[in-house]
């Protein structure tokens, strides 16, 4: 009889396939026990981060021989609360740690490494280049239903919101709301899906990070400014935010901070950053504090 | 076969030190096979059913946590209509009203199953008693092939064609149960026809050589027969469609409009369990409540899924062909 | 009133229109995603790594991602589901516990996948210390793969005929022999059409991977043979971003410039790997049915 057996193969690889994990695991240990000067350092969090630190990242390993920095997405509050439990050595995040409930900021270590500015889109059927604050408010809290009454086309407002709890959404609200309550409206996560959705969609208004405009939207002026680059280093333009990568406080490593530092260097910020569509954190004439209070640098 | 030659030989060969009575009660090699095969078998069925556990359990005490830590109202979460677990309303209590995404859900996986059933007997009936071989030949490949397209490229297509589709002919955006429906109904449709041909060909040839030979037409002994017979199976083929839809995620995000709204009919924006929960999930904090209720709509997934089983269970041990 | 031999005609032609609607639907799907993908299908596309915000970026390391993950995946995951196949098929008893382990594996299946994304990543990528890996991603696809491959197999080995059962136990073969010589042969299409589907659901699977095996592929040399070599390719403690988790960042949150034709070229590249694994699984399965079962 043949020894050749259909069962016998798979249990083997089986095996082989335990065997496997175990290695990782064991290898995963050893690299944690001497985590000071582990030369692995894994990023999490931020969705809108993640292609800067992702590009940035992977320059910094081949000029840098033998450290591996792994930038994965999840989201911002995955990102904070994986570094609040040392789980991630750095957490990327578009808000403020205090903004985010549930996380002990002073915990926590801010790097702020790039800046970016956010503006209204709207499709552009809407037939409108510029709101004033007050009306973008309205928009947003329902008092306006359409576009006819801010100047528009005669079309019904569409509002698309961005998802609860998100680093843009905390931005907008915070800079164009004050306080007051969005309207129950739809709200999507990506800001490839707004794009797509108000892009295609009659009488949509939405919000999207500068680098996601394009030509097919119809960018909104507030108080005629223009949502420029230079609108928003004097804060003339007041929807942008820092983004942060968060450490764990008293627990260094170096190969982080020289990727912090390598991430601030005039080469990254001046090159990278910009080509990107983020504003470079050194052109900053202004500061912002958590709790959104603008002051100059 | 070398097995019971060896085992032959033993037993017969005289002068051998045991008895004939000890090789006989003494277990065999064979024995000896089975023993270890069943201890493979039982090994395998264990450490699937650990994991299987240790998923559920996972989720269920997950969920519980926003009624049990956070002190949230089980009543509030089944009939409440607003949604907004970040924040409190007048009364202090946390917003977690997830009745328009329960509704929204069913709805949606209902209707889906109600359009894709007829279509999915339809191509069932075809592949089996009318065309079995130019069917098996075309659909078979096609079904396997649908299986693996990214839940993305539904919804971007959904998002491209469906969606100005309905807004051209039903008027608002476009986006809605009705937009959910049909990318759902595309998405379940080949593992439901697949699982109806299954109970299709289930049913025994005789059956219909019986039905012909009283001298009824195809159709009657389609219709009055073999369906009747595979009535359990295409049920649960059904059912099994629906509990696929409940669960998908990504293409209905894009094209359900994703909105925590109560539905007003089919053409006005909503959102499922499954669309809030993955887009929520990592703006929020473990731990936090917003981020345990978002579990607690992943339990609730999980019981829902939980009854369609026993459901397609009950069918299945009623109305099983003798 | 219209006799039998016209409600016949008519009930004909209804599933004839029935099945030609569906066949247009999904013909027009599957041509739609090839028409506007392969133009973008290029030599180029296919051996150039991804940009992150340049236009011009390819998916190969993406690609081989999927291939590999599904190499590992179905490692893991098919043992377990034959091993449980097996038993539910042959040795189960018919009682509460034995419904009770099928009820839970086919709720598995309906589990959104975000959540046994999010489970694996607490669990095997936070707990287990595998980190953001290619083997964190192939042990949660096996929780989407278990359930089906289960089912698949219980079923081809319930579906073979008892005859051939009764036939090993009478040439007094042990019934586990019974099992893998006889029984295992004859299921093994059905086994290999279970194999197909999961392949399928493995390449097509995007939210539970983002959180186990990662979305970003980091360089890796493709000269490095070593699994234990950190920028080894067949390295799978590495993380890996796949051809449809490529798809969903392209389309979510990508800048490049011709994220568009990226994610329609992928899309196109994804059917027509699926449809090669199809064939190769079909070739190779029936080379090893014609051996084990010795039909021509």
């Amino acid at each position: 009889m043949k020894k050749s057996s259909l069962v016998s193969a798979p249990i083997l690889v089986a095996g082989l396939g335990l065997l496997l994990a175990g290695c990782g695991n064991s290898n995963a240990a050893k690299k944690t026990d001497n985590s000071q000067n582990q030369p692995k350092v894994t990023a999490v969090g931020s969705t809108a981060l993640q292609p800067l630190v992702e590009q940035a990242a992977s320059d910094f390993q081949s000029a840098n021989k033998g450290t591996n920095v792994s930038v994965q997405g999840g989201g911002s509050g995955t990102g904070l609360s994986q570094v609040a439990t040392g789980a991630v050595t750095i957490g990327n995040s578009d808000i403020f740690a205090e903004q985010q409930p549930g996380i002990k900021a002073s915990k926590l270590v801010d790097h702020k490494v790039a800046v970016v500015g956010m503006a209204p889109v709207v499709n552009k059927s809407a037939g409108v280049k510029n709101l004033s604050m007050a009306q973008l408010k309205g928009i947003f809290t329902g008092k306006y239903k359409n576009w006819k009454q801010v100047g528009g086309a005669n079309q019904k407002i569409t509002v698309v919101n961005r998802a609860q709890g998100s680093g843009t959404r905390a931005t907008f609200e915070g800079a164009v709301l004050e306080g007051a309550k969005a309207v129950k409206s739809q709200e999507q996560d990506s800001n490839g899906t707004v794009q797509k959705i108000v892009s295609s969609t009659p009488g949509t208004i939405s919000y999207l990070a500068f680098s996601y405009i394009n030509k097919k939207l119809q960018p909104v002026s507030i108080n005629n400014v223009k949502p420029e680059d230079s609108n928003v280093v004097n804060n003339k333009w007041k929807i942008w935010s820092y983004e942060h990568m968060y450490t764990l406080k008293g627990k260094s490593n170096k190969t982080a901070d020289k990727f912090f530092k390598y991430m601030l260097s005039d080469d990254v910020q001046n090159g990278l950053v910009q080509k990107l569509g983020y504003i470079s954190i050194h052109d900053m004439k202004v500061q912002k504090n958590a709790k959104n209070v603008v002051t100059d640098k | 076969m070398d097995d019971i030659k060896t085992n032959l030989t033993k037993m017969t060969q005289p002068g051998q030190t045991e008895s004939i009575k000890d090789s006989l009660t003494r277990p065999t090699k064979a024995t000896h096979q089975d023993m270890m095969g069943k201890a493979i078998s039982y090994l395998c069925i264990g450490m699937v059913s650990l994991l299987v556990l240790s998923i559920l359990y996972f989720i269920a005490t997950k969920g519980v946590a926003t009624f049990t830590t956070n002190h949230a109202s089980l009543l509030d979460f089944l009939t409440k209509k607003n949604w907004n677990p970040g924040m409190l309303d007048s009364h202090g209590h946390p917003q977690i009203g997830a009745l328009p995404m329960i509704v929204t859900s069913f709805s949606v996986t209902v209707l889906a199953a109600l359009v894709a059933a007829p279509f999915a007997i339809a191509v069932a009936v075809f592949m089996t008693e009318i065309a079995p071989q130019k069917g098996s030949k075309i659909l078979q490949p096609v079904i396997e092939l649908l299986v693996g397209i990214p839940s993305v490229v539904y919804g971007f297509i959904g998002l491209t064609i469906v969606v100005p589709v309905i807004r051209k002919f039903a008027g608002g955006t476009g986006f809605g149960i009705l937009a959910g429906t049909i990318v759902l109904f595309v998405m379940i449709l080949p593992t439901v026809a697949s699982l109806c041909v299954d109970s299709i060909k289930a049913v025994p040839l005789y059956y219909r050589s019986a039905s012909l030979a009283l001298g009824a037409t195809r159709w009657q002994t389609i219709y009055k027969v073999v369906l009747r017979a595979a009535t359990p199976g295409i049920i649960t083929a059904v059912i099994f469609g629906m509990a696929r839809a409940f669960g998908e995620a990504l293409a209905v995000q894009m094209v359900i409009g994703n909105a925590v709204i109560m539905p007003k009919g089919l053409i006005s924006p909503a959102s499922t369990l499954t669309s809030q929960l993955t887009t929520e999930i990592g703006n929020t904090t473990m731990g936090t409540l917003p981020n345990n209720a978002l579990w607690s709509l992943a339990l609730v997934l999980l019981l829902m899924s939980l009854v369609f089983n026993i459901v397609v269970r009950l069918i299945g041990k009623r109305g099983r062909i003798k | 009133m219209i006799n039998a031999k016209q409600s016949d005609k008519v009930a004909t032609g209804v599933i004839y229109s029935f099945v030609g609607i569906v066949i247009l639907i999904l013909v027009a799907i599957l041509g739609y995603i090839l028409v506007v993908g392969i133009p973008h299908i290029s030599f180029n596309f296919l051996t150039q790594p991804a940009q992150s915000f340049k236009a011009g970026g390819g998916i190969r390391d993406q690609l081989f991602n999927s291939l590999y993950l599904l190499v590992l995946t179905l490692i893991i995951s098919f043992p377990f589901a034959l091993g449980s196949g097996i038993y539910l098929a042959e040795y189960a008893k018919q009682n509460w516990i034995t419904s009770t382990i099928r009820t839970a594996i086919e709720v598995l299946s309906s589990l959104p996948s975000v959540v046994v994304g999010l489970f694996g990543y607490l669990l095997f990528v936070i707990k287990f210390n595998l980190g953001f890996s290619i083997l964190a991603g192939a042990i949660a696809l096996t929780f989407f793969n278990l359930p089906l491959l289960t089912r698949n197999i219980e079923e081809s080995l319930a579906s073979v005929s008892d005859l051939q059962r009764d036939a090993g136990l009478s040439l007094g073969l042990s019934n586990w022999r019974t099992i893998t010589r006889i029984i295992l042969p004859a299921a093994l299409p059905g086994i290999i059409t279970g194999i197909i589907l999961s392949a399928g659901r493995v390449f097509g699977e995007a939210a539970a991977l983002i959180y186990t095996a990662g979305q970003s592929a980091p360089t890796v040399d493709y000269a490095n043979f070593n699994p234990m070599a950190s920028d080894s390719f067949l390295n799978p403690m590495r993380p890996a971003e796949t051809l449809a988790v490529h798809i969903w960042k392209v389309n979510t949150e990508g800048v490049t410039p011709d994220a568009l034709s990226i994610s329609a070229g992928a899309s196109a590249v994804l059917i027509i790997v699926i449809l090669l694994f199809n064939i190769l699984a079909r070739w190779a399965g029936k080379r090893i049915y014609r051996r084990m079962t010795a039909t021509r």
